[in-house]
């Protein structure tokens, strides 16, 4: 069958060399010979690569037993309770978390209401109507923008953001949006609106330039057959790519949402830091990362801190269980795309 | 007939009016996004490079009050930390990217570990910083420079490890072939010739990773926890560029917030050059012209 084969009995050495060679390694075969076996440092290597890769499995598990192991007075005190009790007073030891709940939700809910619109309408425009040359430097721009450390976002809403909602923004919505008595009592520039504005223009970066890699990953072929049944250009956005890229957007989204959650340092600077549980977006408020940042630190009695580590200890599965979830959405489409490319 | 024809056209109408609606709602978001977004950008270059001197580079801080002064022992401290992460974070975020991309290639173990470092990406800072607290800080019952090390370094290793996993992949298959034909073992093939050729994009992938955790304050916050002086030791607090700046931003003193807007002109520009250089590399490819 091969073309070599007929050939072959040619190519053979003669008996005398052969029998040479039997007793005689060839010079080749010396050379490997002399730098031995490279079975055991392949497997070695391969042992030592694999140990660092379960590294990663020993991180996760690490965090969550140590943090088990430190937060056990406060869970052996207030058990599951913990979680749906509001009252928060240190000095004399009784603590639930209900207000951090609370804040935490409302901060990131708030922010991925203002962000999601904002970031699709981005993705939409990057992907299917940006001009070429624009698409490179606007896709750059929000890849720089997700990289801006939080403390650098916090220290701009301290001095510019807190300033303008105190003056202009804040009174505005007031006058226009009192009626909904969710713009009431003192404003003071600080709290939960103010904090999920920055949460916002934080996590929109992450959300649309994941949502534009979703939807790049939308094969050509199905804009292409929407197109050709006559749709118009946000016909052929709707069904040819939004529907196909649907699930990831969600994993983007829940992305987004992860991040919102567990995000400190800017949220801690503009906050306000009060435990209270209130209807007004212009009230002081504390959220499950920031009172850890705020007050692990006078956390002087064994109950307070473990307090604040269980505090961790539940952002901690809260985000694994949502980046999870998120990333698998965010799997299923992007890697099932080069298959279908063809 | 004629009705018919005639919906049809108010159909269409109708559609392309949604059409340009849509489209305009999206060019808007888009500017609306961008015009605050470049606004942070250009408010922190101009607040920053006012504030910036010689002093800031040289000296430590100056006592309230006083004019002057600078954050050089909070540079030299994130210097420290940074480089003590490095340490830990990259031998071990490299390898595991070797593996993931050299021997677990199909496996449902390296999907598995893929996954966990996905998802260990998104866990909090401030996560990675109660646990180095309840690791190092509690049983030494100081804080200091190492447990801040540990904290970021515990940061990078998801990072890298994909980083390093992705442009692995991008080396062509052929090569690997070439060396294993000629008789080059596998680790030796590892390596020489597939680290070698990814090497611009791991290391630039390396210092993306650098320059996140390098403006992480959450994770320093109980470990490093700052220090208003001078301090080389990694045994005792130490001083960081992100906490000082998260310092000097809520305290109620001008000269101190002139620092904090220099300090963070200064972690952009970081941040910036590294995310400049990952897009070149990762743009271009490993090999000019390959695969």
């Amino acid at each position: 069958m091969s073309p070599i084969l007929p050939n072959a009995p040619a190519v053979n050495p003669p008996e005398p060399a052969l029998a040479a060679m039997s007793t005689e390694p060839s010079p080749i075969r010396e050379f490997l010979r002399k730098r031995g076996s490279g079975r055991v440092a392949d497997n070695s290597f391969a042992a030592v690569m694999l140990i660092c890769a379960c590294s990663i499995f020993a991180i996760v598990f690490f965090i969550f037993g140590i943090l088990v192991i430190h937060s056990r007075p406060s869970l052996a005190a207030f058990g599951w309770k913990f979680f749906t009790r509001s009252a928060w007073d240190p000095v004399s030891g009784d603590f639930g978390a209900l207000p951090f709940i609370f804040g935490t939700l409302a901060t990131s809910l708030l922010a991925l209401c203002m962000a999601v619109p904002l970031a699709l309408g981005v993705a939409v425009f990057l992907t299917e109507l940006c001009p070429r040359p624009l698409r490179a430097p606007i896709s750059f721009l929000t890849e720089l923008l997700a990289a801006i450390p939080s403390v650098v976002y916090g220290l701009w809403a301290v001095f510019v953001l807190v300033p303008l909602m105190r003056d202009p923004i804040g009174p505005f919505l007031l006058k226009t949006l009192g009626w909904t008595g969710l713009f009431s009592g003192a404003n003071f520039g600080v709290g939960l609106l103010t904090a999920s504005i920055i949460l916002s223009i934080m996590i929109l970066p992450i959300i649309s330039s994941l949502t534009r890699d979703i939807m790049t990953a939308v094969p050509n072929s199905q804009r292409e057959a929407v197109l050709a049944l006559g749709a118009t250009r946000w016909e052929m956005i709707r069904i040819g790519v939004l529907r196909n890229s649907r699930i990831g957007i969600v994993g983007a989204i829940m992305l987004g949402l992860g991040r919102a959650l567990g995000e400190t340092m800017a949220v801690t600077m503009v906050i306000g830091n009060h435990p209270d549980i209130g209807k007004s977006l212009f009230a002081p408020a504390n959220t499950l990362a920031s009172v850890i940042a705020g007050e692990f630190s006078e956390a002087t009695t064994d109950i307070y801190l473990s307090a604040l580590i269980e505090i961790g200890l539940a952002l901690f599965l809260v985000t694994i269980v949502v980046n999870a979830i998120a990333r698998l959405m965010v799997w299923a489409v992007t890697r099932g795309a080069p298959t279908q490319v063809h | 007939m004629d009705f018919q024809t005639k919906s049809m056209r108010l159909n269409n109408t109708l559609r392309n009016a949604t059409n340009y609606f849509i489209s305009g709602l999206s060019i808007l978001a888009t500017v609306a996004v961008i015009i605050p977004l470049v606004a942070i950008l250009f408010y922190l270059v101009y607040k920053g490079a006012s504030s910036l001197n010689l002093a800031f580079f040289t000296k430590a801080p100056a006592p309230v009050g006083e004019p002057g002064g600078g954050m050089a022992n909070s540079i030299v401290g994130s210097g420290i930390i940074l480089g003590l992460a490095s340490l830990m974070g990259i031998p071990i975020g490299i390898a595991a990217g070797v593996y993931l991309a050299e021997f677990g290639r199909g496996k449902p173990f390296a999907t598995a570990v893929r996954f966990t470092a996905d998802v260990l990406n998104g866990v909090p800072s401030i996560v990675m910083g109660i646990s180095a607290y309840s690791l190092i800080v509690i049983r030494q019952k100081h804080f200091s420079a190492v447990a801040g090390g540990v904290a970021l370094a515990i940061m990078m290793i998801p990072t890298i490890t994909r980083t390093t996993e992705e442009m692995l992949a991008t080396v062509p298959h052929a090569i690997r072939e070439a060396a294993l034909g000629l008789g080059v073992p596998k680790w030796r093939t590892a390596i020489s010739v597939s680290l070698r050729t990814a090497s611009p994009g791991i290391i630039t992938g390396c210092m993306l990773a650098f320059a996140r955790v390098a403006g992480e304050t959450a994770p320093l916050l109980f470990t490093a926890f700052g220090n208003q002086f001078w301090s080389l030791k990694l045994n005792e607090p130490i001083a960081a560029l992100p906490l000082q700046i998260y310092v000097y931003a809520i305290s109620p003193y001008d000269e101190w917030h002139r620092l904090a807007w220099a300090g963070s002109l200064v972690l952009i520009v970081l941040i910036m050059v590294s995310v400049t250089l990952v897009r070149i590399f990762a743009n271009r490819g490993v090999l000019k012209g390959g695969s």
